[in-house]
């Protein structure tokens, strides 16, 4: 009974760089605190009634010292919080090649799924040395996707993406929470991180489970849909075709504007453009798209998002 | 300090202005409306504690077992917040001691709006029993903090009767605030300057400023919540162009500002006590009153600190973390200089100076821990975790309550004209000590751990720390059963106490105890600062005794 953790295991790199800053804020910690509590006792002890020191003329004030602790304080604050948020930075700005794991969170669960196509519920399968990202956002009320071995942590909102990033750097098991609370069994979302060896990872990728990639699922999705009845080729209607948009800067026309201005074509750019089309009209096109909002779960949005992602800015050639 | 003529000891005290109940439910006296707060807050807090003894209780296995299912857990954290932020916290000090010596302190008659006093308590009073109805019989299941879209779209509890009860509540402590700013400004009494004002009225003023312009802000919010709930607006719905992270930044526009009413006022206690206990004047008082003032003032703008994790902007986050960091820094301008203001003091132990003691240790480790939370590179981490309920709880419980019991040991005789037995007072605030830290130091591990807040069960792993804190939370439960013990009883058996028991200087120890209904016979005149304290005439005044 008495074998209990009393710190976190740490398992990616982000865990060691937030631990070292967290051992450097608790130095500032017993710093002052010893120093306060140390005058505290030699004071106390010192003048305690009926003792025999000298107490003439006590000094109401002191400006040099009142400087002093507001500066000293001040200095070692700044130097801390510049330490925190190039930490921050870190933990916030994912590499360029990170592998990117979709994760939808509704009561009570989180259900992940990998670009190769496999999903999984509660669990997280990812190889260790590699960059992972996910890609989240809620159906319902906002959840939390917290793995205190990684050391972070972030909300899920319904209606817009956020991202979270970590390296694995040790093998094993590790807790996953829902740190948001968010209703009746908010404390039973909760499941398991497996960081695996590369090799290990490829043959449970590869063991039961759909074995066709999120973005062919999302071109079938797409075909399905007849959206190239527009965005295809063989346009019916003129729409904006779709090959090389992902990542590019496209001009758009928002609700009153006269000259159009030009947004980043990411995840957020297309879900909307599938959701409220009528929000951002791409420059020299005619609103004429309707809304998918009742039509699309977050599952099938990310497997758009997933194709046209696959087509886009420096891909199309692949295709 | 003053120039007031003996006390006329055949003069009415205001406790015997009147016995029947009319002549305490019709009272404007502010000594009396200070009473009407004093039971109900005592009252109130009872209740929540009550809340956390079952939730605490529930933490002792990981799986859930004394409550039969989680939302009932849910609802009693909902109850526990509710009911201690609104209902016990906010109130306490400022509506209880700062409404009894806020006058008195500065020489007045009363508040300048003494009727408007009254109303704040009757509007407390309706607030209260509508949220504890609600609450009790129909529960809540948001937390506090009743975020959206689950408090507007999916939680299928009263939230709008719970949101009209803080609604209805918060306008007393906007009245509150106003009747404290006026008082302050135009009653103070001939010699009052505002560089001799005593600490307690600085704090005063500081918190009123905050309850003034942060409390409309809640009200506003809590009516765009309703009528997103009833009406579905849209302002908060993704799917309606709203955003629910808008909601959080309404939010925490008012309640980081609340939790430092939430402080302030302890501090003001603690600024009164020390200097008594120490007999010597508070080291670097302009210093003292001007960080309360600046705290009150940044306090409103590091709100987004709640929110670094919430999809909010990495660089709104890192403004906000800045402006937390700086905020920490009068705080510790005020630990300094309590600390420097026992160097050549002349200290007495008294329970009200153990309770001071205790605060000054526990609020430093409380703001301290908060530097953990303002560093955005640790905060992703520790958010929303057991680390976040243990520093609050430190600076809330370890912090206001401290000084909330503090302060009633020690103007305890002034109010009720009583002593109280000081062996069980200096027992009582020992186990309030002990428990405190027993509860909460062991949820700064599980926090760090990585055991997320508001949950009926836990991984196993996490159970003896919370062993550890339900058994501290057990012995908390006897140090506060306590004081409420032996100060009811001192009301029959206690020593009659004497117009200034603890040689202090400030005005209300210049009036009998208890006070006059007038407050004074003969209005006082001031011709020196607040602290005139003398430790070596304290020596050998308690030589002469021996």
């Amino acid at each position: 009974m008495w074998n209990f953790p009393l710190f976190p295991e740490r398992a990616s790199t982000g865990a060691h760089d937030v631990d070292f800053v967290f051992f450097c804020v608790m130095l500032v910690i017993l710093f002052f605190l010893g120093l306060i509590l140390s005058l505290f006792v030699t004071f106390l002890i010192r003048y305690r009634r009926g003792t025999k020191v000298n107490r003439s003329e006590p000094p109401d004030t002191n400006l040099k010292i009142e400087v002093a602790w507001v500066v000293i304080p001040l200095i070692i604050s700044i130097l801390l919080y510049v330490l925190a948020t190039s930490v921050f930075f870190r933990l916030y700005r994912a590499p360029g090649d990170a592998y990117v794991v979709n994760v939808v969170g509704k009561r009570w669960m989180f259900t992940l799924q990998h670009p190769e196509g496999k999903r999984e519920i509660n669990e997280l399968h990812v190889p260790i040395g590699r960059p992972v990202q996910l890609q989240m956002i809620s159906q319902d009320v906002i959840h939390s996707f917290f793995v205190p071995a990684f050391r972070t942590k972030q909300d899920l909102l319904p209606g817009r993406y956020t991202t979270l990033w970590f390296e694995p750097t040790k093998v094993g098991k590790y807790h996953l929470f829902c740190a948001e609370y968010c209703g009746t069994n908010h404390s039973r979302m909760a499941g398991s991180v497996y960081v695996m060896e590369p090799a290990d990872y490829e043959r449970w990728l590869e063991v039961g489970g759909s074995n066709i990639t999120l973005a062919k699922q999302g071109e079938a999705l797409f075909q399905a849909r007849h959206c190239g009845g527009c965005h295809g080729p063989s346009q019916a209607v003129r729409a904006p075709l779709l090959d090389g948009v992902y990542g590019s800067q496209v001009p758009v026309l928002r609700e009153g504007d006269k000259v159009p201005h030009f947004v980043a074509a990411d995840q957020r750019y297309i879900r909307d453009s599938i959701l409220e089309p009528k929000k951002e009209i791409v420059a020299g096109y005619e609103p004429l798209m309707p809304s998918y909002r009742d039509q699309l779960g977050e599952d099938d949005l990310l497997k758009l998002i997933a194709y046209i992602k696959s087509i886009g800015l420096g891909k199309e050639a692949a295709r | 300090m003053t120039l007031v003529r003996e006390p006329v000891t055949a003069h009415e005290d205001y406790l015997d202005a009147g016995y029947s109940l009319k002549s305490w439910l019709l009272t404007t006296d502010h000594k009396r409306i200070g009473l009407l707060y004093m039971a109900s807050i005592t009252f109130f807090f009872f209740v929540g504690g009550a809340a956390a003894t079952i939730m605490r209780l529930e933490l002792m296995t990981p799986r859930g077992d004394v409550l039969y299912t989680p939302d009932s857990y849910n609802r009693l954290f909902t109850l526990h917040g509710v009911i201690m932020v609104w209902f016990f916290l906010i109130p306490s000090i400022p509506a209880v001691l700062g409404n009894f010596l806020l006058p008195i302190m500065i020489g007045a008659r009363d508040l300048a709006f003494p009727r408007l006093n009254l109303l704040s308590w009757y509007i407390y009073i309706v607030g209260g029993l509508l949220v504890l109805g609600v609450l009790i019989f129909g529960g809540v299941d948001t937390g506090w903090t009743f975020y959206v879209p689950f408090s507007s779209m999916f939680s299928n509890t009263n939230v709008i009767g719970a949101a009209v009860g803080v609604f209805i509540v918060g306008f007393s402590s906007i009245l509150t605030g106003l009747n404290f700013i006026v008082t302050t400004h135009t009653m103070r009494c001939e010699g009052m300057t505002w560089e001799r004002l005593p600490l307690f009225v600085w704090s005063m003023y500081a918190t009123s400023l905050i309850l003034v312009l942060a409390t409309p802000v809640l009200a506003i919010t809590l009516a765009l919540l309703a009528a997103e709930r009833i009406w579905g607006v849209g302002i908060f719905d993704p799917k309606l162009g709203g955003d629910p992270v808008l909601f959080q930044h309404l939010f925490w526009f008012y309640s980081h500002p609340a939790v430092y009413v939430m402080i302030l006022p302890g501090f003001g206690v603690i600024s009164e006590i020390v200097p008594c206990f120490s007999r010597r004047t508070i080291f670097g008082y302009k210093f003292m009153a001007g960080a309360l003032l600046t705290i009150a003032l940044v306090g409103f703008v590091v709100w987004g600190h709640h929110m670094f994790v919430s999809g909010q902007s990495m660089y709104a986050g890192m403004v906000f973390s800045l402006l937390s960091f700086i905020v920490a820094i009068p705080s510790g301008i005020k630990v300094f200089n309590w600390t420097a203001t026992l160097y050549k003091g002349s200290i007495r132990f008294d329970t009200p100076m153990l309770y001071a003691l205790g605060f000054i240790g526990l609020f430093t480790i409380g703001g301290l821990t908060g530097l953990v939370l303002a560093s955005l590179g640790v905060n992703p981490h520790v958010h929303d975790t057991y680390f976040v309920v243990a520093h609050f709880h430190y600076i809330m419980v370890g912090g206001m309550v401290m000084a909330y019991l503090g302060g009633i040991h020690f103007w305890w005789p002034k109010l009720s004209g009583r002593m109280y037995p000081e062996l069980w007072g200096k027992l009582a605030a020992l186990t309030v000590f002990i428990g405190f830290n027993l509860t909460f130091f062991p949820q700064f591990v599980l926090g760090y751990l990585g055991m997320p807040r508001r949950v009926y069960e836990y991984a196993p792993e996490f159970q003896v720390l919370n062993v550890m804190s339900t058994a501290g939370a057990s012995i908390l439960a006897v140090g506060y059963v306590l004081p409420l013990a032996y100060l009811l009883l001192s009301l029959r058996y206690g020593s009659r106490a004497t117009a200034n028991p603890w040689r202090a200087t400030g005005l209300e120890w210049q009036t009998e105890s208890p006070p006059p209904t007038e407050n004074f016979v003969e209005p006082p005149v001031v011709i020196e600062g607040p602290y005139a304290y003398s430790p070596e005439a304290a020596e050998e005044a308690d030589h002469g005794h021996h």
